[in-house]
This record gives structure tokens, C-alpha cells and sequence, in this order.
């Protein structure tokens, strides 16, 4: 279980370091988050949630029957969009409403 | 790289891991008393522990025509019969305010027309949980007079005459060690996993149903000091979702899935509904080669599946980018299940410190909530709070009486004048962190040490490429290879504060091995298939119907028995 982090998206505002609850990751001299220990990643996914930029993206290992798909979450008003890009550019959006409970 | 810095710092209460049990205490603490405290976690608040990802449903909840008493019936026959009802009972009472508060915190309930919670079977009421730990990490942090330290890894309680006045650790972030001095002690750090070879090998090790992150630290620091434990052997395992390890729950509650074998046959009802039967039953469908088994979804309503995936992404948002990436969802396809290696949970089972009523362990002023405390299985996340509530509750009022026999620290601080001068005790555990830090004549790693302990752990003592079985002869060889794993874990060396931390999980975790072996080997029955198994005693019997309890002393673990203790009255320690 792990992540990937853009380079390209990451700002350096460092949320994702402090919030991880194993502490894996750091942050590079130029702020820059890097996940230092991606064996260790409990796939939680607290850091995706945490990223406003969308620069982090959780993905399942092969282990796990992966299929290079990456996760990434942004908030729009009471909504958290849950959007999954897979390999063959497809993208599929859920969006799930924090005031709502889970029906089951 | 040394530690060159050393914090003292004096709190009324110190409470070891800010998760569940531990965000609630604090809450009750400042609600209820002026009395400071401090939190020691060694994550972050917000997002730490077992609420991290987020949870499904409240899972313990007295539902209307119910009483707390159904409740300690339920919990004592999946554990059939091996519980402290005094402990169950009095959680039990507490567990709709905890509900209650935790709404006014802001946390979603589903409620029906009359504003009443919406059950989902008869002790689960229906909540969106994904932002369970924010809300109560937001609610601490409003909080006056609690200090909450980040990334500080506890290590050791400081314990003088049996009477705790303080605990040790460092700061993963900074070279600095820790000292707190406090009058009373909450110990909240949850269960332990990795002590066995996990479902997932390699680069998705972690990807397990318990954080990996719990590593029993506040199990073995209380052994270290002499600390009374129960139950160890009533190990844990999860039915969960294969690969990725999600809760099953939702699925059997929430959609009616019923566990299937590879010929569609639904096998549950042959092997008991109890926790360890469901476990027990998958292991023998998949050795009587009728594996894989699954949760029957194929037909639910595609009405269904898209709640099933919302749901999942409130939890475990792994097992709905497994259904969104193998374009079939549930509806189309049933979810494979799988037991998980053994975890020591007393927040599921009854594994944890030897606590009486009042939560109070056997170490003066120290008490236990939570995932960490035995004797009370089925408490969950309200559970775990109800019992923070008690604690809470109980230090407030023995602070008020004054209740410390034991004000060495405090004396000797005035004598001298330095209330923020480290005491040897202190000093010694920096000495040691140290030597971990300065080694550089080691072969071998942390994680070495830390995947030979795993596979120990599977072979000899129940894991799951033996079924979860073993025999006496198979514990006695696990003893001594984690016998001999302690000892070269004396010698292992840290790059830096990150690596200190997991030199003293491995520690925490070869200590528990050791308890959780000396357990198994104590109860000489099988009472719960699969959660200990033993094949020397295939059988259970009336005579074991008592606690197997331990006691580490000098470098052994001393195994005695305790009669069972009932509902009525107050439990009290006695030796
Ligand atoms: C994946 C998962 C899903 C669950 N889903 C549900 C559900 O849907 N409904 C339900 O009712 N229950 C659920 N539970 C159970 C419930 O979450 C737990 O029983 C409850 O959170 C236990 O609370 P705790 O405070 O004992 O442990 P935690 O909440 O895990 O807190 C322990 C804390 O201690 C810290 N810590 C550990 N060691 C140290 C140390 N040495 N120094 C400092 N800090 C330390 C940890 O970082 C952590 O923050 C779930 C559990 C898991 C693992």
C-alpha cells in the first residue's frame, strides 16, 4: 500500500507530513513532502485527504491486485470527491456528502 | 547522532496515547476538573490511531427495547463466558452518552423521523465516521490547560513503590528526550500488531486491519514494571475483506451478505455466529478444499453497491479503489474473505491490563482505557470512551482526596529546588536511547529482528500458516527464538529518532510475543476455535472457566489464575 506524490502539485505547506499517523513523511529542503518509508504506509489515506492540491494520490500495491489506478480527494462545500484515474486515462468521480451517514 | 536534550515537565495528568480513549479522557478531565494535563502521542491527534482512516458505524450502542445488561450478555457469550462483567456492565451504561456526546461534537448520525439514531442490527447505530478523530482532535485542541505533544514516543513508565509518577520518551522530530512528571497516569495506547507474519507480504506488509503503528508499547511498559495482565491468550483475528483488508461488517449488517464457500453453499451457519467461529469456519471450508470463501453480494441492487462504496470510502477507502478499478462493483461480484494474523485487542477481545472497576491497573495512580485494557471485550469506539469517561472520572476524585502515598518526586524536588531537573532515572533511559543511537557495529536490522519475530510468531505460535493452531512443544520453541530475538535486539542501531522509534516497537513487540506465548500455553483448553487453538487440548472444559493472568518479574513471565469475577459490586485488587 502506498502513494505518489507530484512533485509538480506539491506547494510544501507540509499537512500531509504532520498528519500521517505513522509519522513516514518528511519533508525535502525545499518543503517538498516525500514519503520515506512506503513499506511502512498503513493506507489510511488521512494524507490525500489532507493535500488541497491533489498533489498526493494512494494506490493499491500489486500484491493487492493493483491495477495502477491512483486515488486522489478534493472537498467542494459539504462534499468529499473521491475521484480514481486509471490507467487508460479514464477518470470516475464519487462524491460522497459529509453531512449524510453511511445507509449501512 | 545523540540526544542532547531533556524536557521536564510536571502535569496533574499525563495521558500516554491521544486516540479514542485518550482524546476523550482529556475532554472528560477539563469538563469535570481543573486539573492540567499533558498528552503524549506519538503520531498527530488529528489523524492517529485506529480512527484514522475513519469508522463505519458505532458498533456498541444500547438500542431501544435493549438494556446495558443485554449488552454484557452478548459480549460474555462471544467470548463464551470469559469476561469481567463488572467492567462490561459498567462500559455498557455509559455507551449511549458517549453516543450523545460525541453528536454534540459533530459527528453525523442517521436518524428517523423522530430524530432517534437508526439501528443497523441491534447494538450498531448508523453514523458517517470518516472524520470521527478530526472532530475530537478539534475538541482537544480547544481545550485550556491541556498540552498536547506531538510525535513524542513513550517509552517507559517511572514507577517507585509501585505508585506511578511519570513516564519517558522522546520527540521523533527533534533530539530531545522527555520526562513527565504527573500524579496520575492514563495509559491509552491502544493494542498490538505486527507480532505475526501479516496477510500481506512485501511492500503492502502494513496494508492490515489494525494500525501498524500500535505496537503494544503500553502492554510491555506496564510489564516492565510488574503490572498485572489478563487474557492475552484470547487473541484477535478479523474476517475481513482479502487484499485490502477492509471491515466486513458493513457488508453481512448492512447488506445481508452471508459468508459462502467456492460452491456458492452458505457455510457460517455450520460453525457457530460467534466472532471466533466466523474465523474458525473459513479456515475449515478453506482446508477441506471448498476455499476461496466469500460474501455473497453477487444480486444486491446497484442502488446497494453505490452505498457500499461510499461507505467504504468513510473507512477504508482501499476496498472501494479495488471495486472502482476492476470496473465490478459488488453487485457483480462476491468480495473474498480471509482471517488475518493474530492481533492482541482488548478493545475486541479481552486481551489487555488487569484493571478493577474503576479502570485503576495494578500500579498505583496508573489506569487503562481503551484497546490496552482486558477483561472487557465488544467495546469499540464508544467502549473505549466510556471506559476513558471512568478513568477520568476516578483520577478527578482520587486528585481531589489527595491519593498519593507515594510524593517522593515532589519532595525531593522541593529539598533541592529543581522541579525541572531530570531525575536518574531519567538520565539512565537517555543513556540507553544513546547507545542505540551511537551503534555502529551491528549486523543485524531493525526489520530484520522485526520479520524473524513475524515468522516465529506464524509457525510456532498459532499464525496463519498454521491455521491458528499450534501445541506446547511448538510454544516452547517460539519462546526461546523470541528469547533469542530479545537479546539481539539489545544491539541493534538507530540513524536517527525515526529508527529509535522502531528499535522500541520491535522491544514492545518481542516482550508481548513473550506474554501472548506464555498465555497460549496457560489455558489448556480450546474454548475459541481459531483465537487459541490448541491441539494439545482440543477440547474445552468447566474447569477453565477463570482468567489466565500474568505477571513479568525478573525476566519471566509468571502465569496464575483468577476465579471469575461477576457483575455485582465493585472489583478491587487483591493478591
Ligand atoms: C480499521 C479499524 C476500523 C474500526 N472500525 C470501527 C467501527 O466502525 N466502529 C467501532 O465502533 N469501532 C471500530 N473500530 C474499533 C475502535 O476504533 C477502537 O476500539 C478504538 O479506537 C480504540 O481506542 P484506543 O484509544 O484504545 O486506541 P487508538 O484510538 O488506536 O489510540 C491509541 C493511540 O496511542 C498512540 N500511541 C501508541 N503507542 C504510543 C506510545 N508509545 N507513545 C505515545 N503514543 C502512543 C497511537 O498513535 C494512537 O493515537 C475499528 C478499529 C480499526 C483498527
Amino acid at each position: 500500500m502506498s502513494i505518489v506524490i507530484d512533485r509538480k502539485r506539491c506547494t510544501g505547506c507540509g499537512k500531509c507530513v504532520l498528519v500521517c499517523p505513522g509519522g513516514l513523511m518528511k519533508q525535502e529542503k525545499d518543503g517538498t513532502a516525500v514519503m520515506k518509508y512506503p513499506k511502512d504506509c498503513w493506507g489510511c489515506a488521512s494524507c490525500i485527504k489532507e493535500c488541497k492540491f491533489g498533489a498526493i494520490a494512494l494506490y493499491l500495491g500489486t500484491e493487492l491486485g493493483g491495477r495502477g489506478g491512483k486515488m486522489t480527494v478534493s472537498e467542494k462545500g459539504s462534499f468529499l470527491i473521491w475521484r480514481v484515474k486509471k490507467t487508460d486515462g479514464t477518470i470516475e468521480e464519487i462524491a460522497v456528502d459529509k453531512r449524510e451517514s453511511n445507509q449501512y | 547522532m545523540q540526544i542532547d536534550i531533556t524536557k521536564v515537565l510536571n502535569t496533574d495528568i499525563l495521558i500516554i496515547g491521544g486516540g479514542a480513549a485518550g482524546c476523550y479522557a482529556a475532554l472528560t478531565i477539563r469538563e469535570r476538573s481543573g486539573y492540567s494535563v499533558i498528552i503524549a502521542e506519538k503520531a498527530n491527534i488529528k489523524r492517529s490511531g485506529c480512527l484514522a482512516a475513519g469508522v463505519n458505524a458505532l458498533n456498541a450502542y444500547i438500542v431501544e427495547g435493549n438494556t446495558p445488561q443485554d449488552y454484557v450478555e452478548y459480549a460474555k457469550k462471544d467470548a463464551d463466558g470469559i469476561v469481567r462483567e463488572d467492567l462490561l456492565f459498567t462500559m455498557s451504561e455509559r455507551l449511549n452518552q458517549v453516543a450523545e456526546r460525541l453528536e454534540e461534537l459533530g459527528l453525523v448520525f442517521l436518524k428517523d423521523e423522530g430524530g432517534r439514531y437508526v439501528a443497523r442490527g441491534s447494538r450498531n447505530i448508523k453514523i458517517n465516521g470518516e472524520n470521527i478523530k478530526p472532530l475530537l482532535a478539534d475538541a482537544v485542541k480547544k481545550l485550556e490547560a491541556v498540552t498536547v505533544l506531538n510525535r513524542v514516543n513513550i517509552t517507559d513508565y517511572i514507577v517507585e513503590n509501585n505508585e506511578i509518577i511519570g513516564a519517558i520518551g522522546f520527540s521523533i522530530e527533534d533530539s530531545s528526550a522527555y520526562e513527565i512528571r504527573a500524579k496520575k497516569v492514563l495509559c491509552a495506547t491502544g493494542g498490538a500488531a505486527g507480532l505475526y507474519r501479516p496477510n500481506n507480504p512485501g511492500f503492502s506488509r502494513h496494508k492490515m486491519w489494525y494500525p501498524p503503528f500500535n505496537t503494544g508499547a503500553g502492554y510491555a511498559m506496564g510489564m516492565k514494571c510488574g503490572a498485572e495482565m489478563t487474557t492475552f491468550e484470547m487473541r484477535f483475528i478479523a474476517l475481513r475483506c482479502k487484499d485490502t483488508i477492509a471491515p466486513t461488517g458493513t457488508l453481512a449488517q448492512g447488506v445481508g451478505a452471508k459468508q459462502v464457500n467456492e460452491k456458492g453453499e452458505v457455510y457460517e451457519t455450520k460453525y457457530g455466529l460467534t466472532t471466533s467461529e466466523r474465523v474458525y469456519g473459513t479456515v475449515m471450508e478453506n482446508l477441506e478444499g471448498r476455499g476461496p470463501c466469500y460474501l455473497k453480494t453477487e444480486g444486491i441492487s446497484k442502488k446497494e453497491e453505490e452505498s457500499l462504496k461510499k461507505a467504504y470510502l468513510n473507512m477504508a477507502p482501499s476496498q472501494t479503489l479495488k471495486w472502482m478499478e476492476s470496473g465490478k462493483g459488488a453487485s457483480e461480484q462476491n468480495v473474498e474473505i480471509e482471517g488475518t494474523e493474530p492481533y492482541i485487542v482488548g478493545g475486541h477481545t479481552a486481551s489487555g491490563y488487569w484493571v478493577d472497576t474503576n479502570r485503576q491497573t495494578t500500579i498505583h495512580g496508573l489506569y487503562a482505557a481503551g484497546d490496552v485494557a482486558g477483561g472487557c471485550p465488544q467495546k469499540y469506539v464508544t467502549g473505549a470512551m466510556a471506559e476513558a469517561e471512568i478513568a477520568a472520572e476516578h483520577m478527578i476524585e482520587a486528585l481531589k482526596r489527595n491519593d498519593t502515598h507515594n510524593t517522593q518526586f515532589d519532595k525531593k524536588a522541593d529539598r533541592s529546588g529543581k522541579q525541572d531537573t531530570a531525575s536518574d532515572r531519567m538520565r539512565d533511559q537517555v543513556k540507553e536511547y544513546n547507545r542505540f543511537l551511537g551503534n555502529t557495529e551491528t549486523i543485524y536490522s531493525i526489520e530484520e529482528l522485526e520479520e524473524a519475530m513475524q515468522k516465529v510468531m506464524d509457525c510456532y505460535a498459532g499464525g496463519i500458516t498454521s491455521h491458528y493452531k499450534y501445541n506446547e512443544r511448538q510454544l516452547g520453541i517460539a519462546r526461546e527464538k523470541i528469547k533469542q530475538l530479545m537479546l539481539l535486539s539489545d544491539n541493534v542501531a538507530a540513524g536517527d529518532m525515526h529508527e529509535l522509534m522502531f528499535v522500541y516497537e520491535l522491544k514492545e513487540r518481542l516482550l508481548v510475543c513473550l506474554a501472548v506465548i506464555a498465555h497460549l500455553e496457560g489455558r489448556k483448553e480450546t474454548r475459541w476455535h481459531s483465537f487459541a487453538e490448541n491441539t494439545d487440548y482440543p477440547q474445552k472444559s468447566q474447569e477453565w472457566m477463570k482468567y489466565v493472568n500474568s505477571r513479568y518479574e525478573n525476566g519471566t513471565l509468571k502465569i496464575f489464575y483468577r476465579d471469575l469475577v461477576g457483575k455485582e459490586g465493585q472489583y478491587e485488587h487483591c493478591n
